[in-house]
């Protein structure tokens, strides 16, 4: 009968108890909605860099990780790259030649980063075919085309067409210069990766350095899903075993290439937690207030109560159940309401088109499409719980100091 | 021997600014099965009086045995089950719990002496069928007058199977027939079940229906008849 009582005497003062659900309805609403958006962002990035930039898993030649130079080649390219084909997760894989060289037109120049690449391997591992906002992706029938992204064709003012001359170190040590044409411009959500790379045919760039077509210094692969990546891994490090442990290679995971990425979403979800966890310890105080002002009001029932011979511990439950009931009604409310949102977002994407810009820099698309994860609904009910019983405290202990005959005698 | 025996009895408020003395060396015995009013003037201890019998409060000196129990002797725990057990109250007003419907509020206390749910609910039509309540039992106090939220108490008073039963004037709020209508009530259980009842009161009407009126004034007992065939 305890929980009938609490239950009930929630709707005796509608007005103050639906002004107390509305506010932890809104305030609960507020850190799934951050939640979801922040969540929905690091998504974005996270899946966008694994797409256009990372891919899931890359494979180097240890010494070549350490100091970047071309002569460190991945040993037995091909046998290993058919050895990962024929994983079944395992959408792609490309043998890259990656190599740090110098752009420049006619009046200006970069540092980049240039990719010699199979178009046919390399689109089932990059989507950046996708991107291509000017001209086309690479392909066999162009003579030595080069893609190369927005940012980068305006800080060197090139156009679709002109010519690109990039500068690299040959297999000699010799210092050579060559020249692409541009074919293709992309533009992905991060301007920082379109400002540095550039993506020509692998058998255009061996001939201007000097190794073999069928070497390469990246192995870069593409799961059918990101989450696989973990059994993947191990699979791989079971495979391999033997070249791992003579160093002759090392496979590393999207989230080992960028530790940002991972740390990314690890932050996003603590300061989810923080947010929803400052938005109750405020909630909490209006709860308090309220099972306050309903205890002073009740003094004399629960005297009343206390007289009859009810225990203090069944007194203590009594307040503490009104007070959860009061707030758990607000939180299912309030995520009821989230939930309808975020999955509103989910599917249609949220535009920010008018930040976009800033965004982009930072390597952010400008509709983002909300997630929450179901953990996060549990905690927020959880933590609504235990700050409910915390609110209590107060207002209970206040009811145990009343004294039947005195709180019976006031009113009367 | 006596269901309840109180001797010499004070009681001093001190939170109060002068300190106030209610009762001034009281001695009283209630047997079972009495029927007891105690009268007197405004201000002159009778609730003090009762709350002290009723282990609401304690006495600032003196004795209150109920049943060879000390209440003095009981920590503020035991003395809530001793309540709890033993002795039923009906309040002048406001008696009910507001969210409870009658009947349940005449269970409320046998669920806190974890009386099964079937026997209890049993129980509680028994006794608003014998206070004339029973077509009311799904209605919540607000839903019935002040003469029948009364009769209400009563049944959860009984319903407890208490020693005795302390009400504080219970009457007060209601009109003569409501009040008549009660009385009726408490006599017809007092004589039924054998119940002792202690009331206070101010209204003649009651004191008449009383079979012993012990008078009290500026904390002591002044008088004490005993009307027999009543
Ligand atoms: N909590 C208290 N603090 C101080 N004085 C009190 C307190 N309760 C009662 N008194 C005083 O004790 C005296 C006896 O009060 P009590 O309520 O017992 O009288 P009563 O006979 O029941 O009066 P009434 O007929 O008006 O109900 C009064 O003078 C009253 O003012
Ligand atoms: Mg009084």
């Amino acid at each position: 009968m305890l929980t009938a009582i609490a239950w009930r005497n929630l709707w005796r003062n509608k007005l103050r108890s639906t002004v107390i659900f509305t506010s932890i309805a809104v305030g609960i609403i507020g850190a799934v909605v951050s939640d979801g958006f922040m969540s929905g962002m690091t998504d974005q990035r996270v899946n966008s860099a694994i797409a256009n930039e990372v891919s899931d898993i890359q494979v180097h030649n240890p010494s070549f990780l350490l100091n970047g130079e071309i002569q460190y080649q991945i040993p037995h390219a091909g046998h290993t790259m058919r050895k990962i084909e024929s994983i079944p997760q395992v959408k792609g894989v490309s043998l890259r030649m990656r190599i740090q060289a110098m752009a420049a037109s006619a009046n200006a120049g970069a540092g980049i980063t240039l990719y010699g690449v199979n178009p046919a391997a390399e689109r089932k591992v990059s989507d950046l075919y996708k991107h291509i906002i000017q001209g086309k992706y690479l392909s066999s029938k162009d003579k030595i085309p080069a893609i190369l992204g927005q940012k980068l064709a305006h800080k060197l003012n090139l156009d679709l067409g002109d010519k690109l001359i990039v500068t690299v170190t040959d297999s000699t040590g010799t210092i050579t210069s060559g020249a692409f044409q541009i074919t293709g411009i992309y533009k992905t959500a991060n301007d920082r990766f379109d400002e540095a790379n550039v993506f020509v045919r692998k058998k255009d760039l061996s001939a201007l350095i000097g190794y073999p077509v069928k070497s390469g210094d990246e192995i870069a692969i593409r799961l059918k899903a990101n989450r696989q990546t973990p059994v993947v891994m191990k699979k791989l490090q079971h495979i391999f075993q033997k070249e791992i442990n003579s160093k002759q290679i090392v496979i590393q995971s999207w989230d080992q290439i960028q530790p940002l990425l991972k740390s990314m979403i690890a932050m996003m979800n603590y300061f989810s937690y923080i947010f929803l966890v400052i938005i109750l310890a405020a909630l909490a105080f209006a709860i308090i207030n309220t099972m306050l002002m309903a205890v002073m009001e009740r003094t004399r029932e629960i005297g009343m109560l206390m007289a009859l011979g009810m225990n203090k511990r069944k007194i203590f439950s009594l307040i503490m159940l009104e007070t959860i009931f009061l707030s758990v009604v607000g939180a299912v409310l309030g995520l009821i309401i989230s939930i309808f949102i975020i999955n509103h977002y989910a599917t249609y994407g949220f535009e920010l088109s008018s930040v976009a810009r800033g965004l982009n820099y930072i390597g952010y698309s400008s509709r983002i499409f909300f997630r929450v994860n179901t953990n996060f609904y549990i905690t927020s009910i959880i933590l609504v719980v235990v700050v409910a019983v915390m609110s209590s405290i107060s207002p209970a202990l206040k009811a145990l100091k009343l004294q039947p005959a005195t709180a019976i005698r006031d009113i009367q | 021997m006596s269901i309840i025996e109180a001797t010499g009895i004070y009681k001093t408020y001190q939170e109060t600014k002068v300190p106030v003395n209610a009762l001034n060396g009281v001695d009283l015995k209630i047997e079972e099965g009495e029927f007891t009013a105690i009268v007197g003037p405004s201000g002159s201890g009778k609730t003090t009086l009762l709350n002290i019998l009723g282990g609401l409060d304690l006495p600032t000196k003196g004795d209150i045995l109920i049943e060879n129990t000390n209440l003095k002797t009981l920590g503020s725990r035991q003395l809530i089950d001793f309540r709890l057990h033993n002795i039923g109250f009906v309040f002048q007003a406001y008696n009910l719990i507001p969210v409870l419907t009658a009947k349940e509020n005449t269970e409320f206390i046998m669920e806190l002496q974890k009386i099964p749910k079937k026997e209890r609910s049993k129980k509680a039509m028994e006794l608003l069928e014998a206070v004339g309540i029973a077509d009311k039992a799904d209605h919540k106090p607000g839903q019935l007058s002040g003469g029948q939220q009364q009769r209400v108490a009563v049944a959860r008073a009984l319903a407890s199977k208490p020693r005795f039963i302390i009400a504080d004037e219970p009457t007060a709020n209601l009109d003569s027939r409501s009040t008549n209508e009660l009385l009726e009530i408490m006599a017809e259980m007092n004589r039924k079940y054998h119940s002792t009842f202690i009331f206070a009161t101010h209204d003649q009407r009651v004191m008449d229906k009383a079979h012993r009126i012990v008078t009290i004034d500026d904390g002591k007992i002044i008088g004490d008849e005993t009307f027999e065939g009543r």
